[in-house]
């Protein structure tokens, strides 16, 4: 060690170092869904953007009636919520791999999963209006 | 708040320049880390021109020269000088990989050589890799057994069984991989690495072991088995052209598969 640093941070075994806290028994299901989330949005994420590209001239009401119909409202729907979820586990990655103060850490997860749950639920609420709403 | 600035000591200068030997035609010039515990001085690049001519045909072996003829005080780990022992693990013009096995004239220009990234130095290129071997330990790479040893003779495997361990008994443990792991580096704590991801599916793919249940629960965890991203740098750097990608890959298979 060197004479520039002052006393030892800790006198822990580096095995007892490395074992630390032990495992927490979970990842797996994180990994799968993540993976499973991007599969599934593959089909919905080409259906949406080929028929927005086709009703991309079109006047408000023809785009109101394509979310009105069934079909596109609930692919729509199922688009939202597992974009948004896929987005939160990615995010989780994200701040577990970069963020390293435990504090922090634990903020910025929760803060994330309440913003991409906020998003998920006003973007579905918006479709379902849309979707819903009387006449025409 | 974040820190945008190295701490004191740690900016590397410019450092001593030992020139070639007087009538050397075929010349190298090498530039090594220098950093020493016993002084307050930053780190520096100090650079050694060798004669080619009287020197063997690998980066080790211009260490030694070096060591041996221009200055004493430079220091690094060695023992095999052939690819064995993993000790000689250091980055070599931008790779992690051993110096025995990394030829000279592979390198274009000037050879730069610094410790394994991102582990604390003990002096010059020797790094602390006590934590590294720790969590090794962690994983218990050892025969563990419940039936006991047949009386005359040894626990037995088909070929077949047998081959399930090529591509990772040879393992030298060098950590060249873990340390050229991005993953490794900002959360190495408690990530595993690569290195000993590699031994820990090692004794899970054994048939002869009865504790891969066992091994398989204490790897499931975010950090120590989950940081690993796929990056692949620990397969392009592995100096002996091991894969341990593909061992964390077939541990999260194994994972999926009892999940």
């Amino acid at each position: 060690m060197s004479k520039n640093t002052s006393a030892p941070q800790s006198l822990r075994s580096p095995l007892g170092r490395a074992k630390g806290l032990g495992s927490s028994r979970s990842g797996v299901s994180h990994w799968w869904v993540q993976r499973l989330t991007a599969m599934g949005m593959l089909p919905l994420v080409l259906y949406c953007l080929i028929s927005f590209i086709l009703i991309a001239d079109a006047d408000l009401d023809t785009a109101r009636s394509w979310i009105r119909q069934p079909f596109n409202s609930v692919a729509m729907i199922l688009l939202l919520a597992v974009g948004f979820y896929h987005a939160s586990l990615g995010l989780q990655v994200v701040i577990e791999d970069y963020i390293s103060t435990k504090t922090r850490r634990i903020l910025s997860l929760a803060f994330t999963k309440m913003i991409m749950t906020a998003f998920a639920v006003m973007s579905i609420y918006s479709i379902l209006l849309i979707a819903l709403a009387d006449g025409v | 708040m974040a820190e945008f600035t190295l701490p004191k000591h740690s900016k590397v200068q410019k450092g001593k320049i030992h020139p070639s030997p007087e009538g050397a035609e075929r010349t190298k010039t090498f530039n090594i880390y220098r950093w020493s515990p016993d002084d307050e001085d930053n780190p520096r690049m100090d650079s050694y021109t060798i004669d080619l001519d009287e020197c063997g045909p690998m980066v080790l072996d211009a260490l030694i020269k070096i060591k041996g003829e221009q200055d004493q005080t430079v220091t690094f780990r060695r023992s095999c000088r052939e690819g064995i022992c993993g000790s000689c693990s250091m980055n070599v013009d931008g790779t992690n990989t051993l110096a025995c096995l990394k030829p000279i004239d592979e390198v274009k220009g000037d050879v730069t050589i610094t410790p394994l990234p991102h582990m604390p130095v003990i002096k010059d290129l020797v790094p602390d890799l006590s934590h590294a071997y720790a969590q090794l330990q962690s994983i218990e790479p050892w025969l563990k057994t419940d039936t006991p040893a047949p009386e005359n003779g040894e626990r037995l495997q088909t070929p077949k069984e047998r081959e399930e361990l090529d591509g990772m008994w040879e393992c030298v443990l060098c950590f060249s991989c873990s340390t050229a792991c991005p993953s490794y580096w900002w959360n190495g704590d408690k990530y595993l690495g690569p290195a000993v991801l590699l031994q820990a599916y090692r004794w899970i793919a054994d048939s002869r072991d009865e504790s891969t249940g066992e091994r398989l629960d204490a790897l499931e965890d975010p950090f120590r088995l989950y940081r690993c991203h796929t990056i692949m740098n620990c397969t392009k750097t592995c100096p002996k052209g091991l894969n341990p990608g593909k061992a964390i890959a077939n541990i999260k298979k194994l994972q999926l598969e009892r999940h």
